[in-house]
């Protein structure tokens, strides 16, 4: 293992070369192929909060500055991560409190907010990276509003390490709602409670999360969540009246709960191959359908079915494609990580595509181990 | 601009020969007088007409026309409706221009999973309108959106008063089909939230045109909020203004748009369109709030105790949907306005930290003595970008150059304020000489790798983004003179 101290440490490690593997917290090191060839290159020096200006909603970080204290930092102004970011030792297990910032880009984490508030790339501003030549460079900016240059920060959100060491991140905040209000109908089969979830987004009321789980306390129950400032919760809530019957409130521990059980796909048995499937979400409840013996639950309003099963790869893989979407394996036993690709496979010309923009970043392939 | 290859147009007959059997019919455009309608778009100091125009009507004869450019070295501009304000669709005399008008429907509406997919050729506002009965709209409304194309409006990352709070382009996307240069048909994300693999969507957005030619789009549609209304402040110094922007802010509330006007810049407006903006005020803001009615009548009172406790000098609050247009119209006006107070001006485009803004404009007003010439300022406060309009005379000898070298110094301190050289119009060929003041040679190179692995050959809209090693002398910006703006029917704020 290796453990750059400062980034002329990391230029040199990546301009060395060989076959490295990127770790901030290793709270998703379970996801992909084991990679026992691979250098670890220990990212964790590159922690600390760099500048923050809560009125111009822009946050500098270290890209390892845990997670926790990133949302923390924010939460005491009165602010949040908007896409709603969570750490994965909810579901791969390991000590809760690694995950890093820079993880979570580099693995575009989002959660249940992510319908309505946008993805981890919604949010990355601007960059400091090495790339695998070795090379520091920066991209995008300090400010919310800029379309100087490529939008690099776009890329490098979800590459997972495949491009770029990153060390520093400019991320865009925004102020945390003063309110929150969850409400749940309960008895839905999956058509209906994707059609209810639908109608409620098509409303003007504002719903910040949506998501349905086959089995909650013993029932089907498809929960809607409005966020706001106290008066106008209320006043949202009445538009949802008439295209969602039968809604109630929860308590805002109840609430808490179902949330937390939704980011993390909680209710999901843990024993089984754990799928994470985006599709347009009036598709979701065919994809349920066509895998037999499945646990699931839809996050997004549908549009993110987490999927328990230990169906073939190949038939769920077809299914999410079938509906226009994709799968990707998250949580799965070493054997099968090692036989299946965490992340979809494209269609041939994409695939050439992105092999030529990941060789625009690191040409020797140095971060290319296999892993994905 | 690059110098034109005399090889290739040397070979103009084949090269328009060989895209006749491509697009039938009328669809090539070779006579010189035809071509003269490309030869710019909005940003009209610089005009060149292209070797040859092609309007391409499907996706396989835009992979046949890219393809067989690619094979045969031919350098392909693409175009929406030439509105840029950065020169992105600025043709080369060595290239072919690929105008995509004729891909002009809308091919799908889903309310179900809230998206329309469209041919790029479709205009921003035709999106809105043909949902807006069922109560949804497309939320990313640049100023020239009656007439820009969605294909443009990915090329440049379009933004709007609205992107505060409804995001760019680039967040209201969900897919497109791309056509490389290579003439290979791609599909980039798709009618679900996310695709797997690398974000090449992300980086297709705001490219300029340099990396693929759009043939197909998939946005996200929203919901029409129930109201919106809107507070016109007065302050006695812009340091006020300012800092109300910035407690709105910090109060937790994200306006629906939020805009500011210097003392100038007020001025100018009322005495274009008379709708009663106070002309004693240093800064004039308009903050526009929507969603329910009880959540804008509550936001309405935080804003105005917030405007109060900032010494704000005059509040008007909208009571109905025509006196929040009427608040609007002066901003909407200053363009056109700045046109009464000289006969040319160039309209800049950076962003800096909002709470620079006093020391921005403080050393704007020391540059505008030191080149002698005039500047008013409109601002969208909420998100940090500056549109200073630099007033000369392009009939007086050297103006124009001085009028450049005062755009380029107010871009130089957005920059080192911490800034960037654009918000929303693009770099194109305006900004591309200032790209170093933002970028290394690392942090360029490394931009273009990423355009060399969708475009080995460099075919696509080259002279655009990055710097040339031999670099024009000139830096332009969008000159109107004489109050004849390019599209003058063109909103433009």
């Amino acid at each position: 293992m290796l453990r750059p101290a400062g980034i002329d440490d990391l230029c040199a490690i990546l301009a060395a070369g060989g076959a490295l593997r990127l770790r901030g917290g290793g709270s998703k090191d379970g996801i992909g192929a084991e990679t026992p060839g691979a250098t670890v290159v220990d990212m964790r020096g590159f922690a600390g909060i760099v500048d923050y200006d809560p009125p111009e909603l822009v946050l500098t970080v270290g890209a390892a500055t845990p997670l926790a204290a990133v949302q923390a930092l924010v939460a005491g102004q009165g602010q949040m991560l908007a896409f709603d970011p969570f750490d994965h030792a909810a579901i791969l297990g390991g000590a809760p409190g690694q995950a890093t910032i820079g993880g979570v880009i580099a693995a575009g984490i989002a959660g249940p907010a992510r319908l309505s508030r946008g993805a981890a790339r919604d949010h990355l501003l601007g960059f400091t990276a090495v790339s695998g030549r070795g090379e520091r460079f920066v991209a995008g900016a300090k400010v919310v509003k800029n379309v100087t240059g490529y939008d690099l920060p776009k890329l490098v959100t979800g590459s997972w390490g495949r491009l770029v060491a990153l060390t520093e991140l400019t991320l865009k905040v925004l102020p945390a709602p003063r309110a929150q209000q969850t409400w749940v109908t309960t008895g839905l089969d999956p058509s209906a409670a994707v059609a209810a979830m639908a109608r409620a987004l098509g409303a003007p009321a504002e719903v910040t999360a949506a998501a349905h789980l086959p089995r909650w306390n013993g029932a089907p129950a498809t929960a809607i969540r409005l966020d706001g400032f106290p008066g106008s919760i209320a006043a949202r809530a009445a538009m949802l009246g008439p295209v969602v019957a039968g809604l109630t409130p929860l308590d805002d521990t109840a609430a808490a709960a179902l949330w937390l059980a939704v980011r993390t796909a909680a209710p999901l048995p843990a024993e089984r191959p754990l799928w994470r499937i985006i599709v347009p979400a009036s598709r979701a409840p065919g994809v349920v359908a066509a895998i037999p013996n499945a646990d699931w639950l839809f996050d997004w309003a549908g549009g993110l079915v987490w999927l328990a099963s230990d169906s073939d790869a190949a038939q769920v893989r077809q299914a999410a494609a079938a509906a226009g979407g994709h799968a990707m394996l998250v949580r799965a036993s070493a054997a099968m990580r090692a036989a299946v690709p965490a992340l979809h496979p494209q269609p041939a010309p994409l695939a050439q595509l992105e092999s030529r923009v990941r060789r625009a970043f690191d040409p020797d392939g140095v971060f290319e181990i296999g892993r994905f | 601009m690059p110098e034109p290859d005399a090889g290739v147009l040397a070979r103009r007959g084949d090269i328009v020969a060989a895209l006749r059997a491509i697009v039938p019919g009328d669809g090539v455009i070779d006579h010189a007088d035809a071509l003269r309608p490309y030869e710019s778009d909005a940003l009209t100091a610089y005009r060149q007409p292209p070797m040859v125009v092609v309007l391409p009507q499907t996706v396989e004869q835009v992979a046949a026309i890219l393809r067989w450019c690619h094979a045969n070295r031919v350098k392909v501009v693409p175009r929406g409706a030439g509105t840029s304000l950065s020169g992105g669709a600025l043709p080369l005399a060595d290239g072919v221009l690929m105008g995509m008008a004729r891909f002009n429907r809308i091919l799908d509406i889903d309310y179900a999973d809230r998206l329309a997919v469209v041919q790029p050729g479709v205009t921003n506002l035709a999106i809105t309108r043909a949902v807006e009965d069922a109560g949804f709209y497309y939320a990313p409304d640049p100023s020239s959106q009656i007439a820009c194309t969605i294909g443009g409006n990915i090329a440049e990352n379009s933004g709007g008063v609205h992107c505060l709070k409804y995001g760019l382009t680039t967040n209201n996307v969900l897919g497109v089909e791309l056509v490389t240069i290579e003439g290979e048909i791609l599909r980039l994300g798709g009618r679900g939230l996310e695709a797997q693999g690398l974000d090449l969507l992300g980086v297709v957005v705001g490219s300029e045109g340099l990396l693929g030619v759009v043939t197909e789009v998939t946005v996200r549609l929203l919901p029409k909020p129930e109201t919106a209304r809107a507070l016109l402040i007065g302050f006695p110094t812009v340091e006020s203004g300012g800092k109300c922007v910035a407690d709105v802010i910090a109060a937790g509330i994200i306006p629906a748009g939020m805009e500011m006007m210097d003392q100038p810049a007020v001025h100018a407006a009322e005495a274009f369109v008379n709708v009663g903006y106070p002309l004693d005020v240093a800064a004039l803001l308009i903050v526009e709030l929507d969603g329910p009615a009880a959540e804008c009548s509550h936001l309405i009172d935080e804003v105005e105790a917030i405007a109060l406790a900032n010494g704000a000098v005059s509040i008007r609050i909208s009571t109905d949907d025509a006196e929040r247009a009427a608040f609007w119209a002066g901003r909407k006006a200053a363009f056109p306005a700045a046109g009464r107070l000289a006969p040319d001006y160039l309209c800049m485009d950076g962003t800096i930290p909002r709470r620079c803004l006093p020391e921005v404009l403080t050393r704007m007003r020391a540059l505008s003595e030191r080149h002698g010439l005039g500047v008013i300022n409109v601002f969208h406060a909420g998100d940090g970008n500056l549109h200073p309009l630099i007033l000369y005379d392009a009939n007086q000898p050297g103006q124009l150059a001085t009028a450049e070298a005062f755009g380029a110094d107010i871009l130089r301190l957005c920059v080192e304020v911490g800034g960037v050289l654009t918000g929303e119009h693009g770099v194109g060929v305006e900004k591309r000489d200032l790209m170093p003041l933002m970028f290394s040679p690392a942090d360029l190179a490394q931009q273009s790798h990423v355009k060399s692995a969708f475009d080995p050959e460099l075919l696509l809209n080259p002279g655009k983004v990055f710097p040339l090693l031999h670099r024009c002398a000139e830096l332009g910006a969008m000159h109107v003179h004489n109050g004849k703006l390019p599209f003058p029917d063109l909103p433009r704020f």
